[in-house]
Protein backbone atom coordinates (compact mmCIF):
# COMPACT_ATOMS: atom_id res chain seq x y z
CA UNK A 1 0.00 0.00 0.00
CA UNK A 2 2.84 2.45 1.17
CA UNK A 3 5.80 2.67 -1.37
CA UNK A 4 8.41 2.22 1.48
CA UNK A 5 11.27 3.13 -0.71
CA UNK A 6 10.54 6.70 -0.66
CA UNK A 7 11.15 6.72 2.98
CA UNK A 8 14.93 7.29 2.85
CA UNK A 9 15.38 10.65 5.08
CA UNK A 10 18.28 9.81 7.41
CA UNK A 11 21.41 10.92 5.05
CA UNK A 12 25.07 11.07 6.09
CA UNK A 13 26.05 13.71 8.12
CA UNK A 14 28.53 14.71 5.26
CA UNK A 15 25.62 15.45 3.00
CA UNK A 16 25.33 19.20 2.31
CA UNK A 17 21.72 20.96 0.88
CA UNK A 18 22.47 23.79 -1.47
CA UNK A 19 18.37 24.33 -1.74
CA UNK A 20 18.07 25.22 2.32
CA UNK A 21 21.24 27.14 2.64
CA UNK A 22 23.10 23.82 4.05
CA UNK A 23 20.45 22.78 6.63
CA UNK A 24 21.37 19.65 7.98
CA UNK A 25 19.68 18.71 11.72
CA UNK A 26 22.30 17.45 13.92
CA UNK A 27 20.69 14.01 13.65
CA UNK A 28 21.84 14.07 10.32
CA UNK A 29 17.99 14.50 8.93
CA UNK A 30 17.70 14.91 5.53
CA UNK A 31 15.12 18.21 5.73
CA UNK A 32 14.69 18.63 2.18
CA UNK A 33 13.80 15.43 1.59
CA UNK A 34 11.64 15.17 4.79
CA UNK A 35 9.84 18.70 3.47
CA UNK A 36 9.22 17.17 -0.18
CA UNK A 37 6.95 14.93 1.49
CA UNK A 38 4.78 17.55 2.41
CA UNK A 39 2.58 19.16 -0.55
CA UNK A 40 0.89 21.64 1.50
CA UNK A 41 3.77 23.34 2.51
CA UNK A 42 4.99 23.85 -1.04
CA UNK A 43 2.45 26.92 -1.08
CA UNK A 44 2.71 30.73 -0.75
CA UNK A 45 0.25 32.38 1.41
CA UNK A 46 -0.42 36.54 1.40
CA UNK A 47 2.17 36.30 -1.44
CA UNK A 48 5.04 35.05 1.08
CA UNK A 49 6.57 31.32 1.16
CA UNK A 50 4.46 28.95 4.02
CA UNK A 51 5.89 29.06 7.34
CA UNK A 52 3.95 27.02 9.48
CA UNK A 53 4.73 27.01 13.11
CA UNK A 54 1.27 25.83 14.64
CA UNK A 55 2.07 22.21 14.90
CA UNK A 56 0.99 22.08 18.68
CA UNK A 57 -2.70 22.58 17.72
CA UNK A 58 -1.75 19.88 14.51
CA UNK A 59 0.71 19.05 12.24
CA UNK A 60 0.56 18.54 8.43
CA UNK A 61 0.52 15.22 6.40
CA UNK A 62 3.58 13.61 4.53
CA UNK A 63 2.20 12.11 1.54
CA UNK A 64 2.56 8.45 2.46
CA UNK A 65 -0.38 9.28 5.11
CA UNK A 66 -2.29 10.97 2.14
CA UNK A 67 -2.07 8.19 -0.65
CA UNK A 68 -2.60 5.78 2.36
CA UNK A 69 -6.20 7.00 2.84
CA UNK A 70 -6.68 7.76 -0.92
CA UNK A 71 -5.51 3.95 -1.92
CA UNK A 72 -7.51 2.68 0.72
CA UNK A 73 -10.70 4.37 -0.78
CA UNK A 74 -9.91 3.99 -4.57
CA UNK A 75 -9.19 -0.05 -3.59
CA UNK A 76 -10.38 -1.81 -1.02
CA UNK A 77 -12.67 0.17 1.29
CA UNK A 78 -15.11 -1.43 3.17
CA UNK A 79 -16.85 -2.48 6.19
CA UNK A 80 -14.61 -4.28 8.91
CA UNK A 81 -14.77 -7.07 10.99
CA UNK A 82 -17.82 -8.54 9.16
CA UNK A 83 -18.14 -8.59 5.67
CA UNK A 84 -17.04 -12.11 4.00
CA UNK A 85 -15.82 -10.53 0.91
CA UNK A 86 -12.50 -9.20 -0.01
CA UNK A 87 -13.34 -6.09 0.49
CA UNK A 88 -14.03 -6.26 3.73
CA UNK A 89 -10.81 -9.16 4.44
CA UNK A 90 -8.63 -6.25 3.22
CA UNK A 91 -10.11 -3.23 4.94
CA UNK A 92 -9.66 -5.24 8.28
CA UNK A 93 -6.53 -6.43 7.37
CA UNK A 94 -5.23 -3.26 7.06
CA UNK A 95 -7.14 -1.96 10.20
CA UNK A 96 -5.99 -4.23 12.62
CA UNK A 97 -2.44 -3.93 11.16
CA UNK A 98 -2.20 -0.46 11.93
CA UNK A 99 -3.17 -1.36 15.38
CA UNK A 100 -0.04 -3.90 15.77
CA UNK A 101 1.80 -0.32 14.18
CA UNK A 102 0.61 1.61 16.88
CA UNK A 103 0.82 -1.20 19.50
CA UNK A 104 4.62 -1.28 18.38
CA UNK A 105 4.87 2.48 18.80
CA UNK A 106 3.70 2.38 22.42
CA UNK A 107 5.98 -0.79 23.07
CA UNK A 108 2.50 -2.03 24.61
CA UNK A 109 2.41 -5.86 25.26
CA UNK A 110 -0.86 -6.57 23.20
CA UNK A 111 -2.75 -5.41 20.32
CA UNK A 112 -6.16 -5.64 22.40
CA UNK A 113 -4.57 -2.81 25.01
CA UNK A 114 -5.02 -0.54 21.69
CA UNK A 115 -8.50 1.18 21.94
CA UNK A 116 -9.09 3.73 18.57
CA UNK A 117 -10.79 6.41 19.43
CA UNK A 118 -11.97 10.06 17.54
CA UNK A 119 -9.27 12.04 19.59
CA UNK A 120 -6.78 12.17 22.78
CA UNK A 121 -9.95 13.98 23.98
CA UNK A 122 -12.55 10.70 23.84
CA UNK A 123 -10.00 8.57 25.14
CA UNK A 124 -9.95 10.65 28.00
CA UNK A 125 -13.24 10.74 28.20
CA UNK A 126 -14.19 7.18 27.96
CA UNK A 127 -11.63 6.70 31.20
CA UNK A 128 -13.30 8.94 32.84
CA UNK A 129 -16.71 7.34 31.88
CA UNK A 130 -15.43 4.30 32.69
CA UNK A 131 -12.85 3.61 34.91
CA UNK A 132 -14.07 6.66 36.56
CA UNK A 133 -18.01 6.21 36.78
CA UNK A 134 -17.07 2.47 37.81
CA UNK A 135 -14.36 2.90 40.91
CA UNK A 136 -14.93 6.56 41.90
CA UNK A 137 -16.93 7.31 44.53
CA UNK A 138 -18.02 10.37 46.58
CA UNK A 139 -14.67 11.93 49.10
CA UNK A 140 -12.88 10.33 46.59
CA UNK A 141 -9.70 12.51 44.83
CA UNK A 142 -8.45 13.09 41.31
CA UNK A 143 -5.25 14.64 41.15
CA UNK A 144 -4.24 16.93 37.95
CA UNK A 145 -1.13 18.95 37.02
CA UNK A 146 -2.25 22.80 36.83
CA UNK A 147 -0.99 22.58 33.12
CA UNK A 148 -3.34 20.73 31.89
CA UNK A 149 -5.32 20.75 28.20
CA UNK A 150 -9.04 21.56 28.90
CA UNK A 151 -9.61 17.81 27.84
CA UNK A 152 -7.69 16.62 30.76
CA UNK A 153 -9.57 18.99 33.17
CA UNK A 154 -13.47 18.87 32.00
CA UNK A 155 -13.99 15.41 32.02
CA UNK A 156 -12.80 15.04 35.41
CA UNK A 157 -14.65 18.07 36.42
CA UNK A 158 -17.83 16.09 34.91
CA UNK A 159 -16.82 12.82 36.89
CA UNK A 160 -16.29 14.87 40.49
CA UNK A 161 -19.82 16.26 39.53
CA UNK A 162 -21.60 12.99 38.89
CA UNK A 163 -19.92 11.32 41.69
CA UNK A 164 -19.18 13.85 44.58
CA UNK A 165 -15.27 13.74 44.46
CA UNK A 166 -12.82 16.47 44.24
CA UNK A 167 -10.23 17.27 41.91
CA UNK A 168 -6.74 18.35 43.08
CA UNK A 169 -4.23 20.38 41.19
CA UNK A 170 -0.76 19.74 41.17
CA UNK A 171 0.91 23.75 41.46
CA UNK A 172 4.08 24.37 39.20
CA UNK A 173 7.16 27.28 39.32
CA UNK A 174 6.77 30.31 37.33
CA UNK A 175 9.45 28.48 35.37
CA UNK A 176 6.61 25.62 34.32
CA UNK A 177 7.56 22.68 36.57
CA UNK A 178 5.63 20.85 38.32
CA UNK A 179 6.00 21.06 42.57
CA UNK A 180 6.93 17.88 43.41
CA UNK A 181 6.82 17.85 46.94
CA UNK A 182 2.85 19.46 46.51
CA UNK A 183 2.38 16.20 44.16
CA UNK A 184 3.30 13.62 47.21
CA UNK A 185 1.57 15.55 49.53
CA UNK A 186 -1.61 15.44 47.77
CA UNK A 187 -0.74 11.48 46.92
CA UNK A 188 -0.28 11.13 50.52
CA UNK A 189 -3.90 12.21 51.13
CA UNK A 190 -5.20 8.43 51.08
CA UNK A 191 -8.07 9.44 49.31
CA UNK A 192 -6.44 9.24 45.24
CA UNK A 193 -8.51 7.08 42.98
CA UNK A 194 -6.52 8.63 40.05
CA UNK A 195 -3.67 10.75 38.66
CA UNK A 196 -4.25 12.23 34.79
CA UNK A 197 -1.30 13.80 33.79
CA UNK A 198 -0.32 15.77 30.75
CA UNK A 199 3.14 14.30 29.37
CA UNK A 200 4.33 16.95 27.55
CA UNK A 201 2.58 20.54 28.14
CA UNK A 202 0.87 22.26 25.12
CA UNK A 203 1.06 25.93 26.67
CA UNK A 204 4.60 25.89 28.02
CA UNK A 205 6.22 22.35 26.32
CA UNK A 206 7.34 21.79 29.65
CA UNK A 207 8.10 17.76 29.72
CA UNK A 208 6.88 16.05 32.66
CA UNK A 209 8.73 13.44 34.59
CA UNK A 210 6.27 11.51 33.94
CA UNK A 211 8.20 7.88 34.74
CA UNK A 212 9.12 9.18 38.23
CA UNK A 213 5.53 10.73 39.21
CA UNK A 214 3.79 7.12 37.96
CA UNK A 215 6.29 5.42 40.60
CA UNK A 216 5.48 7.39 43.10
CA UNK A 217 1.37 7.17 42.67
CA UNK A 218 2.12 3.43 42.23
CA UNK A 219 3.76 3.43 45.88
CA UNK A 220 0.42 4.44 46.83
CA UNK A 221 -1.50 2.20 44.72
CA UNK A 222 -2.45 5.12 42.64
CA UNK A 223 -3.37 4.40 38.91
CA UNK A 224 -2.39 6.94 36.48
CA UNK A 225 -3.35 8.52 33.09
CA UNK A 226 -1.04 10.28 30.69
CA UNK A 227 -2.07 12.67 28.45
CA UNK A 228 0.30 12.30 25.67
CA UNK A 229 -1.33 14.58 23.18
CA UNK A 230 2.02 16.53 22.93
CA UNK A 231 4.26 14.15 23.42
CA UNK A 232 4.06 11.50 21.04
CA UNK A 233 5.07 13.11 17.91
CA UNK A 234 8.14 14.88 20.20
CA UNK A 235 9.83 12.06 22.25
CA UNK A 236 9.56 8.22 22.26
CA UNK A 237 7.19 6.71 24.67
CA UNK A 238 7.41 3.14 26.04
CA UNK A 239 4.22 2.69 27.79
CA UNK A 240 5.91 -0.53 29.62
CA UNK A 241 8.52 1.47 30.62
CA UNK A 242 6.34 3.96 32.27
CA UNK A 243 4.05 1.30 33.19
CA UNK A 244 1.15 3.66 33.31
CA UNK A 245 -2.33 2.52 33.17
CA UNK A 246 -3.53 4.94 30.43
CA UNK A 247 -1.96 6.79 28.19
CA UNK A 248 -4.39 8.85 25.49
CA UNK A 249 -3.38 10.91 22.15
CA UNK A 250 -4.57 11.49 18.84
CA UNK A 251 -3.54 11.60 15.22
CA UNK A 252 -3.54 14.30 13.72
CA UNK A 253 -0.54 15.70 16.27
CA UNK A 254 1.28 12.34 14.89
CA UNK A 255 1.19 13.00 11.16
CA UNK A 256 -1.97 11.56 10.85
CA UNK A 257 -5.07 12.43 10.21
CA UNK A 258 -7.80 14.40 12.20
CA UNK A 259 -10.65 12.32 13.80
CA UNK A 260 -8.33 9.71 15.31
CA UNK A 261 -7.10 8.53 18.58
CA UNK A 262 -5.46 5.54 20.95
CA UNK A 263 -6.38 4.95 24.37
CA UNK A 264 -3.80 2.71 25.66
CA UNK A 265 -4.88 0.82 28.84
CA UNK A 266 -3.20 -2.27 30.72
CA UNK A 267 -5.68 -5.24 29.42
CA UNK A 268 -6.51 -6.17 33.33
CA UNK A 269 -7.89 -2.54 33.71
CA UNK A 270 -9.46 -2.57 30.57
CA UNK A 271 -11.23 -5.75 31.03
CA UNK A 272 -12.57 -4.83 34.21
CA UNK A 273 -13.96 -1.92 32.90
CA UNK A 274 -17.67 -1.33 31.32
CA UNK A 275 -18.09 -0.23 27.86
CA UNK A 276 -18.03 3.11 27.11
CA UNK A 277 -20.59 3.15 24.30
CA UNK A 278 -23.42 0.68 23.50
CA UNK A 279 -23.70 -0.52 19.64
CA UNK A 280 -22.47 -2.06 16.76
CA UNK A 281 -19.08 -4.43 16.39
CA UNK A 282 -18.56 -3.92 20.77
CA UNK A 283 -21.18 -7.17 21.40
CA UNK A 284 -20.68 -10.76 21.17
CA UNK A 285 -24.28 -11.64 21.36
CA UNK A 286 -27.35 -9.30 21.63
CA UNK A 287 -31.00 -10.15 22.75
CA UNK A 288 -33.75 -8.28 24.24
CA UNK A 289 -32.83 -9.50 27.40
CA UNK A 290 -29.32 -9.08 27.49
CA UNK A 291 -26.03 -8.04 25.83
CA UNK A 292 -22.63 -10.06 26.17
CA UNK A 293 -19.83 -7.86 25.30
CA UNK A 294 -16.71 -8.24 22.54
CA UNK A 295 -13.72 -8.95 24.04
CA UNK A 296 -11.02 -6.28 23.90
CA UNK A 297 -9.88 -4.03 21.89
CA UNK A 298 -13.74 -3.99 20.53
CA UNK A 299 -15.66 -3.67 23.38
CA UNK A 300 -14.67 -0.18 23.43
CA UNK A 301 -15.00 0.22 19.75
CA UNK A 302 -18.92 0.39 19.08
CA UNK A 303 -19.99 1.40 15.32
CA UNK A 304 -18.20 1.57 12.09
CA UNK A 305 -14.62 3.44 13.09
CA UNK A 306 -12.53 6.00 10.98
CA UNK A 307 -11.37 3.25 9.28
CA UNK A 308 -9.23 5.06 6.41
CA UNK A 309 -8.36 7.31 9.55
CA UNK A 310 -6.82 4.76 11.11
CA UNK A 311 -4.80 2.90 8.29
CA UNK A 312 -3.76 7.00 7.61
CA UNK A 313 -2.70 6.70 11.24
CA UNK A 314 -0.62 3.35 10.53
CA UNK A 315 0.99 4.95 7.87
CA UNK A 316 2.43 8.15 9.87
CA UNK A 317 4.16 6.22 12.17
CA UNK A 318 5.70 4.13 9.22
CA UNK A 319 7.03 7.66 8.31
CA UNK A 320 8.10 8.61 11.16
CA UNK A 321 9.71 5.38 12.22
CA UNK A 322 11.80 5.86 9.03
CA UNK A 323 13.18 9.01 10.38
CA UNK A 324 13.44 7.84 13.79
CA UNK A 325 11.70 9.41 16.61
CA UNK A 326 15.46 10.21 18.52
CA UNK A 327 16.72 12.14 15.66
CA UNK A 328 13.24 14.18 15.36
CA UNK A 329 13.80 14.63 19.29
CA UNK A 330 17.61 16.04 19.02
CA UNK A 331 16.73 18.06 15.87
CA UNK A 332 13.72 19.20 17.40
CA UNK A 333 15.35 20.50 20.75
CA UNK A 334 17.89 22.15 18.55
CA UNK A 335 15.85 24.36 16.77
CA UNK A 336 13.84 25.17 19.74
CA UNK A 337 17.47 26.11 21.56
CA UNK A 338 17.98 28.41 18.01
CA UNK A 339 14.90 30.09 18.21
CA UNK A 340 14.77 30.87 22.14
CA UNK A 341 18.39 32.38 21.60
CA UNK A 342 16.96 34.96 18.82
CA UNK A 343 13.31 35.27 20.55
CA UNK A 344 15.66 36.80 23.56
CA UNK A 345 17.31 39.08 21.88
CA UNK A 346 13.58 41.00 21.55
CA UNK A 347 12.64 43.97 23.63
CA UNK A 348 9.87 43.59 25.80
CA UNK A 349 9.39 40.13 24.92
CA UNK A 350 8.74 37.42 27.33
CA UNK A 351 8.84 33.37 26.88
CA UNK A 352 6.32 31.81 29.32
CA UNK A 353 7.68 28.15 29.92
CA UNK A 354 11.04 27.70 30.68
CA UNK A 355 11.45 24.14 32.10
CA UNK A 356 14.52 22.89 32.34
CA UNK A 357 13.39 19.76 30.09
CA UNK A 358 11.49 21.31 27.40
CA UNK A 359 10.65 20.58 23.85
CA UNK A 360 9.25 21.71 20.47
CA UNK A 361 7.84 25.18 20.81
CA UNK A 362 7.91 28.64 23.06
CA UNK A 363 4.93 30.52 23.75
CA UNK A 364 5.65 34.13 24.40
CA UNK A 365 3.73 38.07 25.24
CA UNK A 366 5.58 41.12 23.99
CA UNK A 367 4.90 43.98 26.33
CA UNK A 368 2.42 46.17 24.75
CA UNK A 369 1.14 44.22 22.10
CA UNK A 370 -1.59 41.57 22.05
CA UNK A 371 -0.97 38.31 20.69
CA UNK A 372 -3.72 38.25 18.22
CA UNK A 373 -1.80 41.28 16.58
CA UNK A 374 0.93 39.39 16.43
CA UNK A 375 -0.67 36.49 15.02
CA UNK A 376 -2.44 38.35 12.14
CA UNK A 377 0.36 40.80 11.56
CA UNK A 378 2.57 37.23 11.38
CA UNK A 379 0.05 35.84 9.05
CA UNK A 380 0.70 38.31 6.55
CA UNK A 381 4.25 37.47 6.81
CA UNK A 382 3.80 33.79 5.72
CA UNK A 383 4.09 32.76 9.55
CA UNK A 384 1.16 30.44 10.60
CA UNK A 385 1.55 30.58 14.62
CA UNK A 386 -1.39 30.01 17.45
CA UNK A 387 -2.29 33.03 19.65
CA UNK A 388 -4.96 32.68 22.19
CA UNK A 389 -5.04 30.18 25.61
CA UNK A 390 -4.30 27.28 24.05
CA UNK A 391 -7.07 25.35 25.84
CA UNK A 392 -5.18 25.76 28.94
CA UNK A 393 -7.35 28.96 30.36
CA UNK A 394 -6.15 27.73 34.37
CA UNK A 395 -1.90 27.94 33.01
CA UNK A 396 -3.01 31.99 31.56
CA UNK A 397 -4.64 33.06 34.78
CA UNK A 398 -1.18 31.26 36.54
CA UNK A 399 0.69 33.64 34.59
CA UNK A 400 -1.79 36.59 35.04
CA UNK A 401 -2.00 36.71 31.10
CA UNK A 402 -5.27 36.43 28.61
CA UNK A 403 -3.44 34.86 25.82
CA UNK A 404 0.25 34.25 24.71
CA UNK A 405 1.29 33.45 20.77
CA UNK A 406 3.01 30.33 20.34
CA UNK A 407 5.08 29.13 18.19
CA UNK A 408 5.28 25.13 17.77
CA UNK A 409 7.99 22.92 15.85
CA UNK A 410 7.75 20.24 13.83
CA UNK A 411 10.55 17.80 12.02
CA UNK A 412 10.05 19.86 8.94
CA UNK A 413 10.59 23.15 10.50
CA UNK A 414 13.72 24.62 9.41
CA UNK A 415 16.23 27.47 10.80
CA UNK A 416 15.31 29.51 7.74
CA UNK A 417 11.79 29.32 9.04
CA UNK A 418 12.86 30.15 12.65
CA UNK A 419 15.00 33.33 11.15
CA UNK A 420 11.63 34.60 9.40
CA UNK A 421 9.85 34.45 12.41
CA UNK A 422 12.15 36.31 14.36
CA UNK A 423 11.98 38.51 11.12
CA UNK A 424 8.35 38.91 11.19
CA UNK A 425 8.49 39.52 15.03
CA UNK A 426 10.68 42.50 14.64
CA UNK A 427 8.05 43.73 11.82
CA UNK A 428 5.71 43.53 14.49
CA UNK A 429 7.76 45.65 17.15
CA UNK A 430 8.18 48.36 14.43
CA UNK A 431 4.35 48.60 13.34
CA UNK A 432 3.55 49.34 17.30
CA UNK A 433 6.08 51.92 17.78
CA UNK B 1 3.37 45.67 5.42
CA UNK B 2 1.32 47.96 3.26
CA UNK B 3 -1.76 45.77 3.42
CA UNK B 4 -1.39 46.17 7.41
CA UNK B 5 -1.40 49.69 7.43
CA UNK B 6 -5.08 49.47 6.43
CA UNK B 7 -5.37 47.42 9.49
CA UNK B 8 -3.53 49.21 11.80
CA UNK B 9 -3.87 52.78 10.71
CA UNK B 10 -2.69 55.46 12.85
CA UNK B 11 -6.17 55.98 14.80
CA UNK B 12 -6.28 52.69 15.54
CA UNK B 13 -2.77 52.21 17.07
CA UNK B 14 -3.52 55.64 19.04
CA UNK B 15 -6.77 54.23 20.63
CA UNK B 16 -5.04 51.28 21.32
CA UNK B 17 -2.10 53.09 23.17
CA UNK B 18 -4.58 55.73 24.54
CA UNK B 19 -8.01 54.32 25.12
CA UNK B 20 -10.31 57.30 25.50
CA UNK B 21 -13.20 56.77 27.86
CA UNK B 22 -11.09 54.18 29.57
CA UNK B 23 -12.56 53.79 32.77
CA UNK B 24 -15.27 52.28 35.24
CA UNK B 25 -18.55 54.53 36.01
CA UNK B 26 -19.33 54.77 39.77
CA UNK B 27 -22.76 54.20 38.95
CA UNK B 28 -23.85 53.41 35.82
CA UNK B 29 -27.94 53.10 34.77
CA UNK B 30 -26.51 50.18 32.51
CA UNK B 31 -23.55 47.46 32.13
CA UNK B 32 -22.76 44.74 30.88
CA UNK B 33 -19.57 42.50 30.18
CA UNK B 34 -18.39 40.65 26.74
CA UNK B 35 -16.42 37.93 26.35
CA UNK B 36 -15.00 36.26 23.29
CA UNK B 37 -14.31 33.11 24.70
CA UNK B 38 -12.51 31.67 21.97
CA UNK B 39 -9.73 34.07 22.13
CA UNK B 40 -10.44 35.74 25.68
CA UNK B 41 -10.76 38.80 25.06
CA UNK B 42 -12.78 40.59 28.13
CA UNK B 43 -14.92 43.89 28.16
CA UNK B 44 -16.59 45.80 30.83
CA UNK B 45 -18.93 48.56 29.38
CA UNK B 46 -20.99 51.24 31.44
CA UNK B 47 -23.67 53.38 30.17
CA UNK B 48 -25.40 55.86 32.12
CA UNK B 49 -28.90 56.96 29.64
CA UNK B 50 -31.11 59.66 30.83
CA UNK B 51 -34.00 60.72 29.10
CA UNK B 52 -33.03 58.31 26.18
CA UNK B 53 -29.66 60.06 25.73
CA UNK B 54 -26.31 58.57 26.15
CA UNK B 55 -24.98 61.19 28.97
CA UNK B 56 -21.80 59.25 29.68
CA UNK B 57 -20.28 55.61 28.26
CA UNK B 58 -17.09 54.07 29.39
CA UNK B 59 -15.12 51.08 29.19
CA UNK B 60 -12.46 48.59 30.63
CA UNK B 61 -11.13 45.42 29.78
CA UNK B 62 -8.18 43.38 27.82
CA UNK B 63 -8.06 42.68 24.50
CA UNK B 64 -6.10 42.98 20.58
CA UNK B 65 -5.73 46.34 19.14
CA UNK B 66 -8.79 46.04 17.18
CA UNK B 67 -10.99 45.60 20.18
CA UNK B 68 -9.67 47.75 22.74
CA UNK B 69 -9.51 51.01 19.79
CA UNK B 70 -12.92 49.46 18.44
CA UNK B 71 -14.43 49.94 22.25
CA UNK B 72 -12.14 53.13 22.63
CA UNK B 73 -13.54 54.69 18.85
CA UNK B 74 -17.18 53.40 19.88
CA UNK B 75 -17.27 55.37 23.08
CA UNK B 76 -17.05 58.29 21.66
CA UNK B 77 -19.01 58.10 18.68
CA UNK B 78 -21.67 56.83 21.30
CA UNK B 79 -21.62 59.79 23.54
CA UNK B 80 -24.56 62.27 23.38
CA UNK B 81 -26.35 60.06 21.04
CA UNK B 82 -29.93 59.12 21.39
CA UNK B 83 -30.31 55.28 22.76
CA UNK B 84 -32.67 54.76 19.60
CA UNK B 85 -29.95 55.21 17.10
CA UNK B 86 -27.27 52.69 18.56
CA UNK B 87 -29.01 50.04 16.73
CA UNK B 88 -28.88 51.86 13.38
CA UNK B 89 -25.21 52.61 13.84
CA UNK B 90 -23.93 49.01 15.13
CA UNK B 91 -25.66 47.62 11.97
CA UNK B 92 -23.83 50.25 9.53
CA UNK B 93 -20.70 49.66 11.44
CA UNK B 94 -20.78 45.75 11.17
CA UNK B 95 -21.61 46.51 7.19
CA UNK B 96 -19.00 48.27 7.20
CA UNK B 97 -16.44 45.63 8.88
CA UNK B 98 -18.09 43.24 7.08
CA UNK B 99 -18.61 43.76 3.38
CA UNK B 100 -17.29 45.52 0.99
CA UNK B 101 -19.76 48.61 0.96
CA UNK B 102 -19.22 52.28 0.72
CA UNK B 103 -18.82 53.70 4.14
CA UNK B 104 -21.19 55.69 5.62
CA UNK B 105 -20.57 59.42 6.38
CA UNK B 106 -22.51 59.29 9.74
CA UNK B 107 -19.74 56.42 10.90
CA UNK B 108 -17.25 59.42 11.05
CA UNK B 109 -14.25 58.26 12.92
CA UNK B 110 -15.63 54.37 13.41
CA UNK B 111 -14.50 54.00 9.13
CA UNK B 112 -11.17 53.60 10.38
CA UNK B 113 -12.11 50.15 11.28
CA UNK B 114 -13.02 49.16 7.78
CA UNK B 115 -9.56 47.15 7.10
CA UNK B 116 -10.88 44.60 9.72
CA UNK B 117 -13.00 43.32 5.99
CA UNK B 118 -10.05 41.64 5.13
CA UNK B 119 -9.81 39.98 8.53
CA UNK B 120 -12.44 37.95 9.14
CA UNK B 121 -10.84 36.03 12.11
CA UNK B 122 -10.66 39.38 13.52
CA UNK B 123 -14.62 41.12 12.69
CA UNK B 124 -15.19 39.36 16.78
CA UNK B 125 -12.53 41.39 17.90
CA UNK B 126 -14.00 44.65 16.18
CA UNK B 127 -17.37 44.37 17.20
CA UNK B 128 -17.37 42.67 21.07
CA UNK B 129 -17.88 46.46 22.79
CA UNK B 130 -20.64 46.56 20.35
CA UNK B 131 -22.50 43.77 21.48
CA UNK B 132 -21.42 44.31 25.20
CA UNK B 133 -23.38 47.13 24.96
CA UNK B 134 -26.21 45.54 22.74
CA UNK B 135 -26.28 43.59 25.87
CA UNK B 136 -26.19 46.13 28.26
CA UNK B 137 -29.53 47.97 26.84
CA UNK B 138 -31.19 44.39 26.52
CA UNK B 139 -30.82 43.75 29.95
CA UNK B 140 -32.97 47.15 30.65
CA UNK B 141 -35.61 45.52 28.63
CA UNK B 142 -35.79 42.74 30.64
CA UNK B 143 -35.71 44.53 33.68
CA UNK B 144 -38.58 46.86 32.25
CA UNK B 145 -40.33 43.49 30.99
CA UNK B 146 -40.48 42.00 34.56
CA UNK B 147 -42.11 44.87 36.45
Amino acid sequence: MNDMSTLHHVSPLTHSLSTLGGELGRGGLDLARIRADFPILRQRVHDKPLIYLDNAASVQKPKAVIDAISDCYSHYYANIHRGVHLLSERSTAAYEGAREKVRAFLNAASVQEIIFTRSTTESINLVASSFGGSTVKAGDEIVITGMEHHSNIVPWQLLCERTGATLKVIPFTDAGELILEEYERLLDSGRVKLVALVHLSNALGTINPAKWMIDLAHARGIPVLVDGAQSVPHLAVDVRELDCEFYAFSGHKLYGPSGVGVLYGKQALLEAMPPYQGGGDMIRLVTFEKTEYADLPNKFEAGTPNIAGVIGLGAALDWLNAIGLDAVAAYEHELLDYATAQLQEIPGLAIMGTARDKAALAAFTIQGIHPHDIGTILDREGVAIRAGHHCAQPVMQRYGVPATARASFAVYNTRDEVDALIKALWKVKELFE
Amino acid sequence: MSDLRDLYQEVILDHNKRPRNFRILPQPTHHADGVNPLCGDRISVYLDIEDGVIKDIAFQGAGCAISSASASLMTEALKGKPVNEIEHLFEAFHNVVTTDCECPKGLGKLSVLAGVRDYPSRVKCATLAWHAVRAALEERKQTVATE
